[in-house]
């Protein structure tokens, strides 16, 4: 044990002693006390949340509750499973998940690897500084801002496209655009703040590193590819493992905003479906199915590729 | 950054290309949040007249604003948004305050029991129906109170906290206990007035969470007084009759068309978040980069 080391444990000497239960429990009465409202919040809009699962198996009725509602097994699975959306679902779902993942991962890096070249700070800021804000707006906004860009009759693009005699196809409700459009206006709303994870990786590379390199005669690319790559690639795949775990989720938020019926076809993904359902015509139970498929898969993604991550040599979440 | 290496002529020429290319980023990221700045304080005649292309305005109206405003319905959502905001990231930042500062106390027994609960939530959740069901078996539904406790703890802002309270110097706290201080004094009079750039940061992120909330409102209430700023918005922006939506006659919105209004109800939603971000920016950083090494 260092010097520091033992002083410290010296100084939390009674801390290290175990004793006796009770006495330990009035010892730390504050700091437990300090922790009930928190662990009242997690119990019951947390935990509670989970125990609702069961509603899955059961044919919820709202009035007769949990407790007396009748059991049915795995009807509603059965039901889910079979039901002609569930594939169109699924594939949008997981289509979209791959697009965000391709679209939206990789310009986080190339913008964090371009600022990481820029040696003229006030510019490097005021990018960050651009780039970042547009994170903190609501995609309610963002949606307000793509009608103001491609309303029907009085968007900036589409009275343009229409005085240049072009062409105007209404964007908002436009199958083959609805995806192109989600991507794009996640790129403008979330890229600067993806950048940040990036860009302090990139500042915990050791400068020695690429004295070594450039002494060996590597140039730039060389540099990028050797060293700089190397150095965010634990990161990057600390966000492709998060991202893995949410990739039945496809953004629910900003899916059901731009949603509309005319782009079902496309848009729909099993998020909107539940909440379409659950929410808006109150039937709980075949929703809840879903929702239970959901957080499995979910998991196990998560676990899995994890397990995969450090067996590649990673440092994996945990 | 010192990249070593030699500046060849294609390097200078890929350095160019960099500082086009961001500043081209930074261009289109401003460019939407500037235009319907400018359409909304524009007579919509004039953004006409230019075929919607209005990079510098000549003419200058507030009569969208004074619509929206005298309405009633856009400055009730207003209040809700802004009360909502305030109370809950008061109570957000209290009680995620005292959990992180107890978790945050490695010898406190019990505390990788709760903290692994708490952890547990990242990776599995009862979702969307259980967590509705519980809000209404609750007694939250249509009060002001749904759309502040269902999320009362981020647990990432949690873990953040709980990382910037372990990194704090122990010996500091020691000493106040040496003096006599309990744990609530040592965590007001000590470990707050040391927190501050941690509070500002997630005081950030949970005020603009709240700011941005849309959901609860949609899902948690009926009563429509009672709904936020983002619902009213979002129903003003697919409406066509944006005269109904704000519940004033027709008549009254006179000639201002539809756009006008719409476009400074956006302008509405956005300013407090522009204004606030500048100063809260150095913090963010920081508080993000907290997160992201242990988080």
């Amino acid at each position: 044990m260092s010097d520091s080391a033992a002083a410290a444990s010296v100084r939390q000497g009674k801390r290290l002693k175990p004793r006796s239960g009770r006495r330990t429990f009035w010892r730390y009465r504050w700091l437990y006390l300090f922790m009930v409202p928190g662990i009242i919040y997690y119990l019951i809009y947390q935990y509670v949340p989970m125990l609702g699962l069961v509603v899955a198996f059961q044919d919820y009725n709202l009035l007769k509750g949990v407790t007396g509602s009748p059991w049915v097994g795995l009807d509603n699975f059965r039901t889910v499973f079979s039901s002609p959306d569930f594939p169109v679902l699924m594939k949008n779902t997981l289509l979209l998940s791959v697009y965000r993942i391709i679209f939206n991962m990789l310009p986080d890096l190339i913008l964090a690897l371009m600022l990481n070249e820029i040696r003229v700070r006030w510019f490097k800021k005021w990018v960050q500084t651009l780039t970042y804000g547009p994170h903190f707006l609501s995609w309610i906004i963002v949606y307000g801002l793509v009608y103001a860009f491609f309303a029907p009759g009085s968007g900036l693009v589409t009275t343009f496209m229409r005085d240049m005699g072009w062409s105007s196809v209404d964007v908002l409700t436009n199958s083959s655009v609805f995806r192109p459009m989600l991507i794009l206006t996640e790129i403008w709303k979330s890229t600067g703040y993806g950048a940040i994870i990036y860009l302090a990786a990139l500042a915990n590379i050791n400068q020695e590193l690429y004295e070594a390199a450039a002494i060996d005669g590597a140039g730039r690319w060389r540099q990028l590819w050797n060293v700089t790559l190397p150095g965010v690639r634990d990161v990057f795949v600390l966000m492709l493992i998060l991202r893995l775990g949410h990739i039945l989720d496809a953004g629910f938020e900003q899916v059901y905003i731009f949603l509309n019926v005319r782009v079902y076809d496309v848009g729909d993904i099993l998020d909107t479906w539940i909440f379409r359902r659950g929410i808006e015509q109150m039937q709980f139970s075949v929703p809840a199915a879903v929702g239970v498929f959901k957080s499995m898969i979910g998991l196990v993604l998560v676990l899995g590729a994890n397990k995969i991550a450090k067996k590649l040599g990673g440092s994996g979440i945990w | 950054m010192p990249v070593l290496f030699k500046r060849s002529w294609s390097d200078r020429v890929v350095d160019g290309g960099i500082y086009a290319l961001l500043s081209l980023f930074g261009l289109l990221t401003l460019f939407p949040l500037y235009y319907v700045v400018i359409v909304s304080f524009t007579p919509y005649t004039e953004v006409l007249r230019n075929g919607g292309f209005l990079l510098v305005p000549h003419k200058f109206t507030l009569d969208a604003f004074k619509v929206i405003f005298t309405s009633g319905v856009v400055p009730k959502a207003l209040g809700v948004t802004v009360l909502v905001t305030v109370m809950g990231t008061a109570l957000n930042l209290l009680v995620t305050t005292l959990l992180a500062y107890s978790l945050s106390k490695k010898f406190l027994p019990g505390r990788n029991v709760v903290l692994m609960g708490i952890v547990f939530t990242m990776l599995f959740s009862g979702g969307l129906i259980p967590t509705f069901l519980t809000v209404k078996m609750t007694g939250l539904m249509n009060t002001i109170w749904a759309l502040i406790i269902p999320g009362l703890v981020s647990t990432f802002n949690m873990l953040v906290m709980k990382t910037y309270f372990e990194a704090l110097p122990q010996e500091v706290e020691e000493a106040a206990k040496v003096d006599g201080c309990g744990d609530l004094a040592t965590l007001v009079k000590i470990v707050l007035p040391l927190s501050m750039p941690i509070m500002a940061t997630l005081g950030l992120f949970y005020g603009v969470t709240h700011w941005n909330a849309y959901f609860p409102g949609i899902m948690y209430l009926n009563d429509r007084s009672l709904y936020p700023l983002q619902v009213v918005l979002r129903n003003m922006i697919i409406t066509p009759s944006v005269s109904q939506e704000l519940s004033v006659p027709q008549t009254q919105l006179s000639a201002l068309p539809p756009e006008s209004i719409k476009m400074a109800t956006v302008v509405v939603a956005i300013l407090p978040v522009m204004v606030v971000y500048p100063f809260l920016q150095k913090y963010f950083i920081k508080g993000m980069l907290i997160g992201a090494v242990k988080g």
